[in-house]
């Protein structure tokens, strides 16, 4: 056999199995594009790192709502709550004497998905309503946790003094953010890669599959149980991840880290961008976040209402969010194209 | 005798006042053909969710082989080689079938917690699941959203996903409900062409396939086991004419 | 002390029977439509809003305010329900949430545009202020007016409920939607009608409120996770489950802000997951 013939002959189950549709972890050229476009923010648009990290960090907070919420389809109004654990964490290091960066994002994710991991246990009992139910409490009582806690928090002052150490004891947090910006590029990416990995797994497989019929998973000697506790408490890491990343770059922690608007505007974003779709999470947070910039002129309560109308409108005519209708109009334009 | 695959010992469930199963008992050899019958209502599924663990039972008990697995969840129960069909179908929508297959084959395998590698790296289960589907004569519909099969190719789905577990024991729950005659003569081909070792219940009212498929036949009627026996004296008995026909039994 | 903490009790009995007033009808749209709605309490503050533009611009009495409140949400009410709500009763519960906090926003925002960010006063007639004694002790006369007409309107309720055809067609609409069509009952019409006279009296229980609850744009908010509560353990679709949830929180409420203020609403919440976690088939009642 030729070393060619031998390459194709490997290839060959990779590609059956793709013309069938099952998920393939290979990167396309649309995504190398997609992923190149912060990338050249960062050279071209320096007066907006400080809105383009933001961005980004709310990104990976969308993302880690993203495994929980559109692929598991566990609908969580308490998400921020692990957004807040990781920011306070970080935030909290920061403050007393330990700035290094990176051993506090990690130290912000275990705290997370500790708490994410605890708390999974009510979250998967009992079917939707009780879910959102328990994850809006679970939400509230971390925020009057947090709320109550001034001593340690700063309560409604937010937590500030955060001290950072410079990045890789190289690069300091200017105040231009272009460090903050890169660092929460790569952050987010390295997440995303890890995201993107897991959905295209069966064990991603398997969570769409609990998110499409929950019942009949144990009679392909599934538990279900288990498999929403691990996502969720990869959820609640990523979720701290994010909440360190912002505090860490912002040098402040705000109580409304942990709010319920938090957790509501953020399902917001991913059914914007469309849920179960990973780039769907970015898509929709850089929109609204951008549209929120714009708009930051107006009253904050009109954007409320703006936001509201927007969610009213994709429930009723744009399900799937924006690559939703995307895809849609692709496979209608195809099928127009064809005969 | 030879060996017991399943045995349900006493089995009760209330609901309230309301008693959908009363004492039912069966003993199912290992690669038996057992069909269970009974008027609509009589609690055969409820059975089946009872033996399944898909509901608690009031009293009694279900052992697997020795063991009894009374208090082992579903999906423990599956791992132990035994699974079911749904009388109503209960699939994955949005996944493709072939997705579907390939999940309860790597499911069985223990490989779907694997996260690192793509579902597509796992060839060897997509061979498998492949070849399963050409067997139902679903090939063609492999790489479809499974909401999009017409009803009776859903049903085929429905014991697809069954016999990817590769099963000890099935438990079937009106495999060809709501298909047409000619194709559920298939579909009961398939299944008879299953291992010898594979024991098999299955629920299903039209008696011409009963009495074809079944070795021996169990008549549910009002929660409560009628009677057990071949075909022939089934078809025989008069309480179970009565039952069926509104016939008076003859003394 | 034993005076204080009947005060208290009665506080809360009180602030109960207003919550139970208000989540009525979430309960309603649960139970009936299995519709989670978020903006449920968007309709009490309508009522609450109307109630205080009646009294401030127009001079209409108090107690002269609280038919038209109810009047008026109901209207609203029934609109939204053919025009929007109507679309999503077979939609995921995902959807429904969305949808409801989307109105939620919406009514909030409208709301700060129309009325401002403050609160709202209400000017309680005289007859209805001060206090009264009650075998010697002495009570709010305003909450015990509360309290009778919650009172009141539970055994009508209950009445419309079990006494009439009307509630009997509600019943079976709740046990099976599609078996009540296929007998011939008008389940639309049935829904139509529920969901106007559950939003009617959460738009009342918002009038009567702005002397507890105070009544501002947050509103909605503010007290979603009650009424949610109230129905998640109580039960969707039933009168006595939300009425003995809604009296129990209210007590609660109102006697952990009493003894144990710094812990503030803590203890509301914890009971919110531990009653969840109790009672997770709570949530839908006598479908479960
Ligand atoms: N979860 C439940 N709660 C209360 N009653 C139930 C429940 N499930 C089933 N029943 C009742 O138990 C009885 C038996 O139901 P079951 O589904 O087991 O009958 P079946 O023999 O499978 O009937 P069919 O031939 O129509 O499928 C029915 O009267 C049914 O209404
Ligand atoms: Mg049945």
């Amino acid at each position: 056999m030729t070393g060619g013939a031998q390459i194709a002959e490997m290839a060959r189950p990779r590609i059956e199995a793709m013309a069938e549709g099952l998920s393939t972890a290979r990167w396309t050229l649309t995504e190398v594009a997609f992923w190149l476009v912060p990338v050249a923010c960062f050279f071209l648009l320096s007066d907006y790192l400080v809105l383009g990290s933001q961005i980004l960090i709310t990104a990976l907070f969308a993302l880690s709502l993203d495994l929980v919420l559109g692929y598991a389809g566990v609908v969580s109004l308490g998400h921020a709550a692990f957004f807040g654990l990781g920011a306070y964490t970080a935030g909290l290091l920061g403050r007393h004497g330990w700035g290094e960066p990176l051993s506090g994002l990690l130290l912000a994710a275990a705290v997370a998905a500790l708490a994410g991991w605890l708390t999974s246990f009510l979250v998967v009992r009992g079917r939707d309503l009780t879910r959102l139910m328990v994850t809006l409490g679970i939400g509230l009582l971390f925020f009057e946790a947090a709320n109550k806690a001034a001593f340690v928090t700063g309560g409604v002052d937010g937590l500030s003094g955060v001290t950072m150490w410079k990045l890789f004891g190289v690069f300091r947090f200017d105040l231009g953010g272009k460090t903050a910006y890169a660092y929460s590029l790569v952050v987010l990416f390295v997440a995303f890669v890890f995201a993107r990995r897991l959905v295209a797994s069966p064990f991603g497989l398997s969570l769409r599959a609990v998110r499409e019929n929950a019942t009949r998973m144990p009679a392909l000697g599934a538990s279900v149980r288990s498999r929403l506790v691990i996502a969720y408490t990869i959820g609640a890491a990523l979720a701290g991840i994010a909440g360190a990343l912002l505090a860490q770059t912002t040098q402040f922690v705000g109580l409304d880290s942990l709010g319920f608007q938090r957790s509501a505007e953020l399902v917001v974003m991913l059914v914007l961008g469309g849920a179960g779709r990973l780039y769907g999470a970015v898509i929709g947070t850089a929109l609204f976040m951008i549209a929120q910039d714009w708009l930051s002129g107006l009253n904050p309560v009109y954007w409320q209402f703006w936001i509201g109308l927007l969610l009213v409108v994709i429930v009723l005519f744009a399900r799937g969010g924006i690559l939703g209708v995307a895809d849609q109009a692709m496979a209608a334009w195809r099928r127009k194209a064809e005969p | 005798m030879s060996a017991v695959a399943l045995r349900a010992a006493g089995l009760n469930k209330t609901w309230g006042g309301f008693v959908a199963n009363r004492d039912v008992s069966l003993e199912l050899a290992v690669g038996e053909r057992h069909a269970l019958i009974g008027p609509n209502g009589a609690g055969k599924t409820t059975f089946i969710n009872l033996l399944t663990g898909v509901l608690t039972p009031t009293a009694g008990d279900v052992y697997v082989g020795e063991e009894n697995v009374t208090r082992l969840a579903q999906h423990e129960r599956v791992a132990r080689g035994m699974t079911r069909t749904y009388q109503i179908t209960s699939l994955f929508p949005s996944l493709t079938v072939l997705e579907s297959v390939v999940l309860a084959i790597l499911e069985r395998e223990g490989l779907a917690t694997n996260w690192w590698k793509s579902v597509a790296q796992h060839s060897g289960a997509a061979r498998e699941a492949k070849d399963l589907l050409e067997r139902l004569h679903l090939g063609a519909e492999a790489g479809k959203p499974t909401k999009s099969l017409a009803y009776g190719k859903q049903r085929l789905v429905e014991i697809a996903l069954a016999l990817a577990t590769k099963p000890k024991i099935l438990l079937l729950d009106e495999p060809a409900a709501g298909i047409p005659a000619a194709q559920s003569a298939e579909v009961f081909e398939v299944i008879a062409g299953l291992p010898r070792d594979v024991t098999i219940l299955f629920i299903e009212h039209d008696m011409q396939i009963v009495f074809r498929f079944a070795e021996r036949v169990s008549v549910l009627v009002a929660g409560a086991m009628l009677m057990q026996g071949t075909p022939d004296e089934v078809a025989n008995d008069a309480r179970v004419k009565q039952v069926y026909l509104g016939e008076a039994p003859h003394d | 002390m034993i005076a204080n903490f009947i005060g208290v009790l009665f506080d809360g009995i009180a602030y109960g029977s207003l919550l139970f007033l208000i989540s009525i009808g979430l309960s309603v749209t649960l139970g009936l439509m299995n519709f989670v709605n978020l903006a449920h309490g968007a309709f009490a503050m309508l009522g609450g809003y109307v109630c205080v533009m009646l009294m401030t611009r127009w001079g209409v009495p108090f107690l002269a305010t609280l038919p038209i409140a109810f009047i008026a949400t109901a209207t609203v009410g029934a609109v939204l329900e053919r025009t929007l709500y109507r679309r999503l009763y077979k939609a995921s519960h995902l959807d429904q949430v969305l949808f409801s906090i989307g109105l939620t926003f919406m009514a909030i925002a409208a709301a700060t545009y129309a009325w401002g960010p403050s609160q709202q006063p209400v000017r309680l007639p005289d007859l209805l202020r001060g206090q009264v004694e009650v075998f010697g002790l002495q009570l709010g006369t305003y909450r015990l007016f509360l309290v009778a007409v919650v009172v009141a309107i539970t055994f009508a309720l209950a009445w419309l409920m079990e006494k009439t055809r009307f509630g009997a067609q509600v019943r079976s609409a709740v046990d099976d939607a599609d078996v009540a069509n296929g007998v011939g009952i008008n389940v639309n019409l049935i829904f139509s009608l529920m969901f106007a006279l559950g939003t009617g009296l959460a738009g009342l229980g918002g009038a009567l409120g702005i002397d507890v609850l105070g009544l501002d744009p947050t509103f909605p908010l503010k007290y979603m996770v009650y009424f949610l509560l109230v129905v998640a353990v109580g039960g969707a679709g039933t009168i006595r489950g939300p009425l003995v949830a809604a009296l129990v929180l209210g007590i609660f409420d109102v006697a952990g802000k009493y003894y144990v203020p710094q812990v503030g609403a803590f203890i509301i919440y914890t009971l919110m997951v531990l009653l969840l976690i109790a009672f997770p088939a709570g949530l839908y009642g006598r479908r479960a």
